[in-house]
C-alpha cells in the first residue's frame, strides 16, 4: 500500500491540514496504525476525520455488500459503502434504511462513529439503534465483534464515538419496511419561536418525520419566523405516477467567489424559500427529493467559497429548550451573521452512545459562512448559552470547540475514556479533532 | 437467451472489480478467478447480492503457467460454455533492490507469458464456438518504451501485439478481440502517484469496458484522450526520445 501527503478537509472545506492518507483496496489491509482515524466519504463538517500526526485510512474502497437477508430485513456491508448504494440495493426489495441523515453520500462506519440522525428522530431514535452488530478492528489486528449484547461496552463506546476506539470494519444494520418510494408532505407556517414550539410539540402536527426549518434573519416578534415540514412514507397503493422530479443534475464550480452567501443573498434566499414551501401544502414526492435535497447539487459546499464555511448544532433538553434557542437565535440575530439553513428539531429518548451527541430536547443547526475570525467568539458565546441550559454541540459537525467546554458538555466522557482505554491503551486511534478536544488521553 | 457468464481473470484487482460490476448490470453470470480466495469471496457476494446473478469463484494464479490447462477445463466445466473473457491481471514491479532480475521477469511471465497461455486456450475455445469475445488489458505504457517502466512497457507492448495477432487470426472465426489501453487509473498502482490528477476512476474503466463489446473499435484508449498522448509520444523521433526524461 502506498500513500501520500495530501491537504485534507471535511465537507466544509474548514479546517484544511496536510495528512498523509493509506487506501487499502482489500479488507484484510485494513488495520490500524501508530496514529489513525478511518475516514469514509468525509462528509462531517471539521476535523473529525483529518490526522495531521499520523494517517488517515480511507475505507471507501472497502465498500462490498456481505450479506441481505431480505425477508427479514437485516444488511452487512463492509463500513466503506455508502447508504447510496445500499438504497440502490434495499428499496426495490421494499426496505429503507431505519434512520437516515440529511446526504445519502455518507459511509456506513461514518454514520455509526457520528451515531447521526435523521427527521424521525422524536420516534425512532438516531443510526446506533438500529445497528445489530459490527466487526471493530484494534491494534495488532484484534477484531472485535460488538453488540447490544456482545462486548456491549465497546459497541456503545463506539456508537457516537467519533472513529476513536478502532475501525468499524463491517457492520450489520436492520432495515425498515418501505410502503412506498414517495412522500407525502406537509408544510405548516409558523409566526416566530412560540408558535413553531407549539407545533413541533402537538401530536395532531405529528408525522413520522417532522423538522422545521427557520429564517434565521428575522428579528423581533417574529423571531424564529419559520415552517414545519412534517412527511410520512406514502401507504402502498396510494402512490401517484405523475410526481415532480428533479432529473437535474447541478454541479458548482471549484472556483466559487468568496462572499456569494451573505446578508442579502440569505435574506433573499429566506424569503423564497418561505414562499416556495408554502406554496403547496400538501405534495407527494419521491423519497431522494424529501431526504437528501442537496445531494442533488454535486459539490455545494463550494457555494461558500474558499473560507469554506461552519455548521453549528446543538441540542437543549427539554426543559430548556425555549428559553435557549430563543436566546441563541437573539445573539445570532444581533451579530449579524446570516445562517442559510436554520434548522430546528425535536429529539427522542438517546440511546446508551457514551459519546452520542443526540438526547431528549431540541436541536438546532446553523450553516454559517466563514469570513472572519470574529464568528469564532461569536460560536463561543453560543456555546456558553448552550452550556447553561445544560445541552451540548455535535462533534461531527465541530471544528472549533474547546476541550474544556467539551467535558462539560459531554458528561458521559470519563465512562467513555475508561472504554477508550481498555480498547485502545496506547491511543493509536486518534484524529485532529481529538488532538483539539484532548479527547483519549 | 440466457446469456452465458463471463470469466474475469484477475479478479480482484479494481478495474476488475469494476468490470465485473458492470456486466453483472448488464445481467451477464461471472467466473470470477483470482489468486486471493478470501477477497475474491467478498467480491463475489457483493456482486451477487447487488446484481442479483449467478457467481462462480476459482483460484487462478497467472503465473502458475503448467495449471491453465486444468484450470480452464474446469471453468468450461462449470459454467458450461462463456460467453467472453477479460484479462485484467497485471503486475507493475516494487522497487526492490537486489531483486531487480527477479522482479523483472515476473513482470514478464503475468503480464505477457501467463496472460498468452490462458487467452490462447480461450481462443481455442471461442474459435470453436464461433463466437465469444476476449478483452485484454494492456497500458498506454506498452505503447513506447521509457526509461522509468520499460519492462513493465515492454511486457504489455508485447500483450499489445499478441492481441493484435489474434484479432486477425479469429476474425475469421467470428471471435472478437479488444485491447484496452487505459493510461493512469485511480488503482492501487498508482495511488500516491505524482500524476494521479489525470487518473481516471476505476468506475469509469469499467463501464468503458463493458460498453466495448457493444462498439466495433478494437483498440481503446481510456479515456479516449490518452490515444492522443500517446500519438505524440510515439512521434518524438527517437534520437531526441533517447534523451528525454519521461
Amino acid at each position: 500500500m502506498t500513500n501520500t501527503i495530501q491537504p485534507l478537509s471535511g465537507w466544509n472545506h474548514y479546517p484544511i491540514q496536510p495528512c498523509k492518507i493509506i487506501r487499502p483496496e482489500r479488507y484484510r489491509e485494513l488495520q490500524a496504525q501508530p496514529s489513525c482515524i478511518a475516514r469514509g466519504q468525509g462528509r462531517s463538517y471539521g476535523d473529525a476525520a483529518l490526522n495531521t500526526k499520523g494517517a488517515v485510512l480511507l475505507t471507501e474502497r472497502l465498500n462490498r455488500l456481505l450479506a441481505f437477508d431480505k425477508h427479514a430485513g437485516i444488511l452487512q456491508a463492509e463500513a466503506g459503502i455508502t447508504l447510496a448504494e445500499i438504497l440502490a440495493v434495499i428499496v426495490p426489495h421494499g426496505w429503507f434504511l431505519s434512520v437516515t441523515p440529511g446526504t445519502q453520500f455518507t459511509s456506513l462506519g461514518g454514520c455509526i462513529a457520528a451515531d447521526v440522525h435523521g427527521k424521525n428522530h422524536h420516534h425512532a431514535g438516531s443510526f446506533g439503534n438500529f445497528i445489530l452488530n459490527f466487526e471493530l478492528i484494534l491494534a495488532g489486528n484484534t477484531r472485535l465483534i460488538c453488540s447490544p449484547t456482545e462486548n456491549a461496552d465497546a459497541f456503545w463506546a463506539t456508537i457516537g464515538g467519533m472513529g476513536l476506539t478502532g475501525i468499524i470494519g463491517t457492520a450489520t444494520i436492520k432495515l425498515m419496511p418501505l410502503p412506498s418510494t414517495q412522500m407525502a408532505v406537509k408544510s405548516i407556517a409558523a409566526a416566530n419561536l412560540e408558535q413553531i414550539f407549539t407545533l413541533l410539540a402537538d401530536p395532531v402536527y405529528d408525522d413520522t418525520y417532522t423538522v422545521a426549518w427557520i429564517d434565521t434573519l428575522a428579528t423581533g416578534s417574529n423571531l424564529g419566523k419559520g415552517i414545519i415540514m412534517t412527511a410520512h412514507h406514502l401507504p402502498a397503493g396510494e402512490s401517484i405516477t405523475t410526481v415532480k422530479t428533479f432529473n437535474r443534475k447541478l454541479t458548482i464550480p471549484t472556483i466559487c467567489p468568496d462572499g456569494l452567501l451573505n446578508k442579502y443573498t440569505s435574506k433573499l434566499f429566506n424569503a423564497f424559500y418561505y414562499r416556495q414551501q408554502l406554496r403547496n401544502t400538501i405534495t407527494i414526492v419521491n423519497y431522494p427529493q424529501y431526504f437528501y435535497p442537496l445531494d442533488s447539487i454535486a459539490h455545494w459546499n463550494r457555494l461558500y467559497g474558499k473560507k469554506g464555511f461552519v455548521q453549528y448544532q446543538c441540542v437543549i433538553p427539554e426543559q430548556h429548550s425555549f428559553v435557549a434557542i430563543k436566546a441563541l437565535l437573539e445573539k445570532l440575530t444581533q451579530a449579524g451573521y446570516p445562517s442559510f439553513l436554520g434548522v430546528l428539531k425535536r429529539f427522542g429518548a438517546s440511546n446508551p452512545g457514551l459519546l452520542s451527541f443526540p438526547m431528549s430536547g431540541y436541536t438546532l443547526a446553523l450553516d454559517i459562512p466563514l469570513k472572519d475570525q470574529a464568528l469564532f467568539h461569536l460560536l463561543d458565546a453560543l456555546d456558553a448559552i448552550v452550556l447553561q441550559y445544560a445541552g451540548r454541540v455535535y462533534l461531527a459537525k465541530d471544528a472549533r470547540l474547546k476541550p474544556d467546554i467539551f467535558r462539560a458538555m459531554y458528561p458521559n466522557y470519563p465512562h467513555w475514556l475508561k472504554q477508550k482505554q481498555l480498547l485502545d491503551p496506547e491511543n493509536h486511534f486518534t484524529s485532529s479533532l481529538a488532538e483539539r478536544l484532548q479527547i483519549g488521553y | 437467451m440466457e446469456k452465458k457468464p463471463i470469466l474475469i481473470l484477475g479478479a480482484t484487482s479494481s478495474i476488475a472489480q469494476a468490470s465485473a460490476a458492470a456486466f453483472a448490470r448488464r445481467g451477464y453470470p461471472l467466473y470470477l478467478a483470482a489468486r486471493d480466495q478470501e477477497e475474491l469471496t467478498r467480491i463475489a457476494t457483493d456482486l451477487s447480492i447487488r446484481y442479483e446473478i449467478p457467481i462462480f469463484c476459482g483460484y487462478f494464479d497467472a503465473e502458475a503457467i503448467s495449471v491453465h490447462q486444468a484450470f480452464f477445463t474446469k471453468v468450461l466445466t462449470e459454467t458450461q460454455g462463456l460467453s467472453g473473457v477479460v484479462q485484467v491481471f497485471g503486475y507493475l514491479s516494487a522497487t526492490a533492490p537486489g531483486k531487480q532480475q527477479e522482479e523483472d521477469l515476473k513482470t514478464i511471465t503475468i503480464n505477457f507469458t501467463g496472460a498468452v497461455s490462458l487467452l490462447n486456450l480461450c481462443a481455442d475455445y471461442f474459435a470453436q464456438q464461433q463466437t465469444g469475445f476476449i478483452i485484454g488489458v494492456s497500458s498506454v505504457a506498452g505503447d513506447r518504451g521509457r526509461q522509468s517502466n520499460y519492462i513493465y512497457g515492454a511486457a504489455k507492448g508485447a500483450l499489445s501485439l499478441y492481441l493484435q495477432g489474434l484479432r486477425n487470426k479469429l476474425y475469421s472465426q467470428n471471435v472478437r478481440v479488444i485491447t484496452i489501453k487505459p493510461g493512469f487509473v485511480d488503482t492501487r498502482m498508482m495511488f500516491g502517484r505524482p500524476g494521479i490528477f489525470l487518473a481516471a476512476s476505476p468506475d469509469y474503466i469499467g463501464e468503458r469496458i463493458a460498453r466495448s463489446i457493444k462498439t466495433q473499435r478494437d483498440i481503446i484508449y481510456l479515456p479516449g484522450f490518452w490515444r492522443y498522448i500517446m500519438l505524440i509520444i510515439k512521434l518524438i523521433p527517437e534520437k531526441i526520445f533517447k534523451r528525454l526524461n519521461l
